[in-house]
């Protein structure tokens, strides 16, 4: 797929895919806003610059794997997946709807590119090593990502799987952590403190790299970086949740609500005049 | 007398000749040798990942192996796997339909001196009710070699319920053996006796007591259930299962399952009553939960009477 350079470009593609989640949020009625929300700019970056994929072959045995283990942030992973053409961006107001392909967590054998069925923290980091042991045993080159969330640190299973990632010394994998501060019940180091990450991966014998989640530059610097590390890496992405939208904005109590009518006009007004913004950079 | 051997011995060698094919991969939670793993990990060490005292990572990983292409043998004691990584196995494994094998060793009672601690009770239980599993209880060394032979050849998650101890074996090399195929081990009349793994071999023992010959059926794929037992079950209408597992949600519980809609049948199971078990020997532990001729004797009768 052709890769989106310009810096404007790929900020205005991460303005869309934040207005088509709130649109499919508001119909859908159900499901998870500030996460999403995030998380725009990294999938823009993922799908239009970073990733060795094709949506007309999506299952090419030489693509990139995208595991996405915090799967209740998948409305912004199908809004980049539509937006590059995997399926029709009409499908995405199905969101959540009896037999929708796109189902409230991500199912993998409705969109075969979405590699694996997640949603149940602490497990995409471990499928993420099987696979990137199996490209080493076939001598591909392809990469393995995985996005985690902060939240599911606390899942005795996502450590168990930093500690396998060394064992094999898997320099094929990178995962990216959603570092929002924010988990459903709220900020993460009041619910259960996973700080201090960076030196925890570190002990472990990973690369880790510290970016702003939001500075498309530092994402794509970062991930290249990360690439040519013989080790396994760790991108701590320090985001904003609900990013973009001023009342969703670092609030816990966004995690896994949607917004009313009334608040989705709200937001995308806000993103609208955003979107304005960066028009005149 | 045959030479004893255990169902885990039949693992270990079926996954050394299927090593011979590249897809095949296998992963142990620090039992390599306890789960009979090490042969194929010496023959293959490039194909063998040793997953340490992490159950749930094994499981996640072997799904990842799955997803691209690999077949991997997962193996721990029943106890750890599946109880300790039931999450990763409904979810990863098989709402994914990861082509994985999990394969539990020291099931039952049967695992003795260790304890209540080790011996795996719960675990068909456990995996029955989630969809798409295959589970298999082969009854002896030479049903566990081909049982693993027909699991590799299985697309889809499949769960092998092994045994520590070595028993006699009651088929042979040439016996036939189809996942989801029930075999007639001993044509009878009156009352069909039902089950899985080596216990069922306890049932030969009431034919120096009855006037009868009992049927005798070994029912090694508890999930999918085979539907042609039926026949059996609908000519005697009685039905004794004996199940070295908790006496809820095994195999017992399936039968129960397919026969709910038959009118005058009748069903006794046979396994453990809803407790923990203890040390012991596998004939102290047999006779104190059910399984001692005597009482199987003793519900064969109240079913015919």
């Amino acid at each position: 797929m052709k890769k989106i350079t310009q810096i404007k470009e790929l900020k205005l593609k991460a303005n869309s895919l934040r207005q088509e989640v709130i649109k499919m949020l508001c119909h859908s009625g159900s499901g998870h806003s500030a996460g999403p929300l995030g998380l725009a700019e990294i999938f823009t970056a993922l799908y239009f610059n970073l990733l060795k994929h094709n949506p007309k072959k999506p299952l090419d045995k030489n693509r990139d794997r995208l595991i996405l283990s915090n799967g209740h942030v998948c409305p912004i992973r199908y809004a980049a997946m539509a937006e590059a053409g995997y399926f029709p961006k009409k499908e995405l107001l199905t969101l959540r709807k009896m037999g929708s392909r796109l189902q409230g967590h991500p199912h993998r054998l409705d969109i075969p590119a979405l590699e694996v069925s997640t949603a149940s923290l602490g497990q995409g980091l471990g499928v993420a090593i099987g696979m990137a042991l199996a490209a080493k045993l076939d001598k591909q080159n392809h990469k393995i990502y995985c996005l985690s969330s902060d939240g599911e640190h606390d899942e005795g299973s996502t450590w168990e799987a930093i500690n396998a990632a060394q064992k094999y010394k898997l320099d094929n994998l990178i995962n990216i952590i959603d570092r929002n501060y924010i988990q459903l019940s709220g900020n993460t180091e009041e619910i259960w403190p996973i700080e201090n990450l960076r030196k925890k991966y570190e002990a472990f014998n990973w690369a880790v790299i510290e970016i702003d989640g939001h500075d498309f530059q530092e994402i794509i610097s970062a991930v290249e970086l990360a690439k040519k590390i013989k080790q396994p890496v760790c991108i701590i992405a320090k985001i904003i949740p609900g990013k973009g939208v001023s009342f969703m904005e670092k609030q816990y109590q966004w995690h896994g609500k949607t917004p009313n009518k009334e608040q989705s006009i709200q937001a995308i007004l806000e993103l609208e005049k955003e979107r304005k913004k960066i028009d005149h950079e | 007398m045959n030479e004893l051997k255990s169902t885990r011995e039949g693992y270990g060698q079926a996954l050394l000749e299927l090593g011979k094919n590249k897809k095949v991969v296998a992963l142990s939670a620090d039992l390599t040798e306890s789960n009979q793993v090490t042969k194929f990990a010496e023959r293959y060490p490039q194909r063998f990942f040793q997953c340490g005292v992490a159950e749930q990572n094994m499981i996640t990983m072997a799904t990842g192996l799955a997803l691209e292409n690999k077949i991997p043998f997962a193996s721990s004691f029943g106890v750890f796997l599946p109880m300790r990584c039931l999450d990763q196995i409904r979810i990863s494994v098989c709402y994914n339909q990861a082509n994985v094998k999990m394969v539990a060793t020291h099931c039952g009672l049967m695992t003795g001196e260790d304890g209540a601690t080790h011996q795996a009770l719960e675990d068909v239980a456990a995996l029955r009710s989630i969809p798409g599993i295959t589970i298999i209880e082969p009854i002896d060394y030479y049903q566990a070699i081909k049982a693993t032979k027909a699991a590799a050849k299985l697309k889809g998650p499949v769960y092998l319920r092994l045994h520590r101890a070595k028993t006699e074996p009651i088929t042979g090399p040439l016996t036939t053996f189809k996942i989801g195929q029930a075999q007639l081990l001993q044509k009878g009349e009156k009352v069909t006796i039902i089950g899985s793994g080596p216990v069922l071999k306890e049932a030969f023992k009431l034919n120096s007591f009855l006037n009868f010959k009992p049927e005798i059926i070994n029912c090694h794929t508890i999930k999918p259930l085979d539907q042609k037992i039926i026949k059996s079950i609908k000519k005697n209408k009685k039905v004794l299962v004996l199940q070295d597992h908790q006496k809820i949600g095994g195999l017992g519980s399936a039968i129960t399952e397919l026969v709910s809609d038959q009118n005058s049948i009748k069903i006794k199971i046979l396994g453990m009553p809803d407790k923990f078990g203890e040390s012991g020997t596998i004939e102290q532990l047999w006779n104190k939960y059910g399984f001692s001729t005597r009482n199987i004797l003793k519900n064969v009768k109240e079913l015919i009477e």
